[in-house]
């Protein structure tokens, strides 16, 4: 990977009406790189794309297009072209004017222009509908006009904010797969804006994990998965069981009552620690032979495999397993050291509790709903 | 973004600087001329000598409130008719209300004198029957009729949007929980339409207070309203002051009734959500 | 019930357009009279179309009515511009209050403001202000106005604020996209406004009738004046015209709204088309 930062943003800080939206960020983004900015809605993600894109100047720090300052460089001057939420298309031009409309402001010949529109369009599969009106489209076509209207002026950077929110499963999967390939053929650098950990996680090369206007943690989206940072990080990425924990020594934890082996090191003697274990990387033995000893008091069959609830000691657990466990039988829990994650205490520490109040509506309640979150920064720029 | 760009920063300056010339200037200097006498002296004379016109004021308030409850009474279920039609009949027919809307005023108002005059279309075919020639025009009954005619339209049209707005399930509703037409009417309808008849109301009663043509022409001058009179002050450059002193208190106490049904509607909205 | 409320209809449209269609029957009437039809002539047209002054009160009307709504038409379309990008509330009420004075105020109040203000500024000896035409464009424009705003802020109001930061993105100054962006998508609104205010200001009388002088007469204003005394029969043939010639721009105002509006679903009030007469 190149190392040339193509966008480097120092101490940002961003409040509206007095409210902090963003605190002291720090982050560089790597030429050619796929970045995406992951959290829940409010922590700000759209806030600093926002700034790098132009629309919002921060309140401090600095912001750097391939070290240039450019905290005062209006959106027109800048190579760095948006996909905006829910589109944005001119409702009066029809699907070619939309896409030359970047290069018809910059003058360039008119031959030129179709040329690179018919190009374009190829490239997002919309070929043939040049003469059609915006709003005859569908979602997904919509979508491929914003992301042929932004990449037509071949910026350095594509700025997307949340593009696929208003699309439904189905073509969200198809589109993901369709702006990795982009990506790849276009060198692009992609910063993408997102509060559906699976795309940041399928899609990223860097995934920048946001909460409150902070930055939680960076890293490629085995780290965020595997060695998540707090327990904040651990939670909003895939399910996982988080218990308070100390670390007795190097590589020997002790959680639910029980010392484990584990590969961490380089903490305190008798630190208390979170400890994260996935729901998959537990295995379900006998009884008498696990390390921890529980109840089923839940199972849900999710195709794949089973999920299912274990109290242990009151703390109820999440395993996935292929499995069957009846209900109310009690079962042993095996763990591997390498599936134990220990983390440093955090601000997040005890907020994410166990599996007691799991059940499916909440789970749905708790994605955020894409109007929200654009609610919410309508109601930040006021 | 913070920074304002030249159009945001000027665009509203025209029309800033229209307004304050145009608008709030002027009704300085209507304030300016009501307290000071010829020479530009401040005076309380000009209030004062309103008390002569108290009955002018009277006549007016009592001819405008009149027409404007006939309009109330003929219109409301004209617009209930209208929007219980099919759409494209509504379009038809809302046009076909509006057409006279905006036709002249002085048109309308002559055009509805000329059928009603002594040597008119009306009085002829009164002659013919053997009624004999009806004096109409010159009568207070005219001026009414007049205003009623010229500005039914207003009352009409902000009572339809308002109904038209209205969803067909709240009649299903109120059928359901057991209302019947005329209850359907009255606790549902109408209240449902307040916002509707308040405009109307304003609507019809603000130009009916002020007019001076309606009663020059079908009072046959007989009649005189807050209109004439402001009208004949502002002939004479000598009795500027006491017109403006006259347009003044007609000016203040048709925006207090205005702000009071506005808030009157406004209560209502809120009453709206429990209905 | 519903051939009840049919035939009340039937009844109060009758009687609100039965004194337009005798003055427009009797309008062709030959003899000159309002109670005996009796042959069908274009007389009266033609003596109207002898009348220089009808001629010429014509002339100014639509002089005036077309500077001073493409005047209110410039000023109100920005003003909304402005307007809608205004992040103070406060603000926002108290320009908002302003505009719609002229809306609120009864006509004649509005007409005899603008008199004394032009009376006041006609004595200044830097201002050779005269009544007539400037006098009318400004009072003309200035009631043109608040419609024109009326009718341009929801199209601001309602369009996605992302189309602008779009145009931005894609290279366009604030002013390039004002003209690109903006402007085509509030044009119905624009056009709207235009043709209202052309048509209130070809209508207006009250207003009209304290800021101008004998010198420069519009169509209302002639007709008040030949009103006031005994009719001459030709003032009939022009009243009939002008009935037409409304009939004829309302059918195309609806027939170009619809068209117009019917793509974007833009709800227009029908009560932005009136203003109060006096």
């Amino acid at each position: 990977m190149e190392q040339t930062k193509i966008i480097d943003l120092k101490n940002i800080s961003k409040s509206f009406d007095g409210e902090p939206v963003l605190k002291n960020i720090n982050l560089y983004i790597r030429d050619k790189e796929f970045v995406t900015l992951l959290g829940p809605s409010g922590c700000g993600k759209t806030t600093t794309l926002r700034i790098i894109g132009g629309f919002e100047q921060p309140d401090e720090g600095d912001v750097f297009f391939l070290d240039e300052r450019i905290n005062d460089v209006p959106p027109y001057k800048r190579n760095v072209n948006t996909v905006f939420q829910r589109y944005a298309l001119f409702p009066h031009l029809n699907v070619y004017e939309n896409v030359a409309f970047g290069l018809r402001v910059a003058k360039v010949p008119n031959n030129v222009i179709s040329k690179k529109v018919k190009e374009t369009l190829a490239l997002v599969n919309l070929k043939g509908f040049e003469k059609r009106a915006v709003s005859t489209l569908s979602g997904g076509q919509q979508q491929r006009v914003a992301i042929a209207r932004a990449l037509v002026n071949n910026p350095k950077v594509l700025l997307l904010d949340e593009p696929l929110a208003a699309l439904d499963l189905k073509l969200r999967k198809d589109m993901q797969n369709e702006l990795k390939a982009l990506h790849e053929r276009t060198g692009i650098t992609f910063i993408y804006v997102t509060h559906d950990q699976e795309e940041a996680l399928s899609m990223s090369d860097t995934i920048v994990v946001m909460a409150d206007g902070r930055i939680q943690q960076i890293g490629t989206p085995t780290d965020i998965y595997n060695e998540p940072k707090n327990a904040f990080v651990a939670d909003f990425i895939g399910e996982s069981n988080i218990l308070d924990g100390v670390m007795i020594d190097d590589f020997r934890a002790k959680f639910a009552g029980v010392e484990f082996k584990c590969l961490d090191s380089g903490f305190e003697k008798n630190e208390p620690v979170d400890v994260v274990v996935r729901p998959e990387d537990v295995d379900i033995v006998p009884a008498d032979k696990g390390m921890l000893r529980g109840t089923v008091t839940g199972v849900t069959f999710k195709g794949v495999h089973w999920e299912i609830i274990v109290d242990i000691k009151g703390f109820k657990w999440m395993i996935q397993t292929t499995d069957y466990c009846a209900p109310d039988s009690v079962i042993g829990l095996y763990i591997e050291p390498d599936a134990i994650h220990v983390m440093k205490k955090s601000e997040y520490s005890g907020m994410f509790g166990d599996y007691s109040s799991y059940s499916e509506e909440f789970d749905e309640l708790s994605v955020a709903d894409p109007e929200e979150e654009e609610k919410n920064t309508e109601a930040e720029d006021e | 973004m913070n920074k304002k760009s030249f159009l945001d920063s000027f665009s509203l300056v025209p029309h800033a600087v229209w307004s304050v010339l145009f608008i709030v200037a002027p009704l300085i200097f209507v304030v300016y001329f009501a307290f000071t006498d010829r020479n530009g002296n401040f005076t309380f004379s000009n209030i004062g000598a309103l008390s002569d016109y108290a009955h002018i004021f009277g006549l007016s308030v009592a001819f405008a409130l009149i027409a404007t409850v006939i309009c109330l009474l003929i219109g409301y279920p004209l617009a209930f008719f209208i929007s219980r039609l099919k759409p494209s009949k509504q379009k038809i027919l809302i046009l076909i209300l509006m057409l006279p809307m905006w036709i002249s005023l002085l048109i309308r108002t002559y055009s509805l004198m000329a059928l009603l005059d002594n040597g008119g279309l009306l009085n002829t075919l009164f002659e013919a029957i053997g009624i004999g020639p009806v004096k109409i025009v010159g009568t207070a009954g005219a001026v009414i009729l007049g205003m009623v005619y010229d500005f039914l339209p207003y009352m009409v049209l902000p009572i339809y949007t308002s109904m038209s707005k209205l969803d067909i399930r709240y009649f299903e509703a109120a059928e359901d929980l057991g209302c019947n037409g005329f209850k359907t009417m009255t606790k549902v309808v109408f209240p449902l339409t307040v916002p509707g008849i308040i405009s109307g109301i304003t609507m019809v009663f603000v130009p009916s207070i002020s007019t001076f043509y309606i009663s020059q022409k079908l009072g046959g001058g007989s009649f005189d309203l807050i209109g004439d009179t402001i009208e004949r002050h502002f002939q004479n450059q000598s009795t500027y002051n006491v017109g403006a002193a006259i347009s003044l208190v007609m000016m203040i106490l048709i925006l207090i009734s205005v702000a009071v049904m506005n808030k009157f509607a406004d209560d209502n909205k809120g009453g709206q959500l429990i209905v | 019930m519903k051939t009840l409320s049919r035939i009340y209809m039937v009844l109060v449209f009758a009687l609100l357009y039965a004194p337009i269609i005798v003055l427009v029957l009797f309008s062709f009437n030959e003899r000159g009279s309002l109670n005996q039809f009796t042959t069908f002539s274009f007389y009266w047209y033609a003596e109207l179309f002898r009348d220089a002054t009808a001629l010429g009160a014509l002339k100014n009307s639509l002089y005036l009515a077309i500077s001073s709504s493409v005047l209110a038409t410039v000023i109100g379309t920005l003003a909304a511009f402005g307007i809608n990008n205004l992040r103070s509330r406060y603000i926002k009420t108290v320009i908002r209050s302003v505009t719609n004075i002229p809306m609120m105020n009864p006509d004649i109040v509005t007409g005899v403001s603008m008199m004394l203000l032009f009376v006041f500024a006609s004595t200044m000896p830097f201002l050779p202000l005269k009544f007539g035409f400037v006098t009318m464009l400004i009072a003309h424009t200035t009631f043109n106005i608040p419609y024109v705003i009326l009718s341009v802020l929801p199209r601001f109001a309602q369009m996605d604020k992302h189309l602008t930061e779009a145009a931005l993105d894609l290279g366009c100054t604030p002013a390039g996209s004002f003209f690109r962006i903006e402007l085509p998508y509030v044009l119905p609104g624009v056009v709207s406004g235009l043709m209202l205010g052309f048509t209130l200001s070809l209508d207006d009388f009250v207003i009209s009738h304290f800021v101008s002088s004998p010198d420069f007469q519009t169509l209302p204003l002639y007709v008040y004046t030949q009103t006031a005394h005994k009719v001459k029969f030709s003032m009939y043939a022009l009243c009939a015209l002008m009935v037409f010639a409304i009939l004829i721009l309302l059918l195309l105002v609806n027939f170009a709204g619809s068209f117009n509006l019917g793509k974007s679903k833009v709800k227009r009030k029908p009560k932005t088309g009136v203003k109060e007469n006096g």
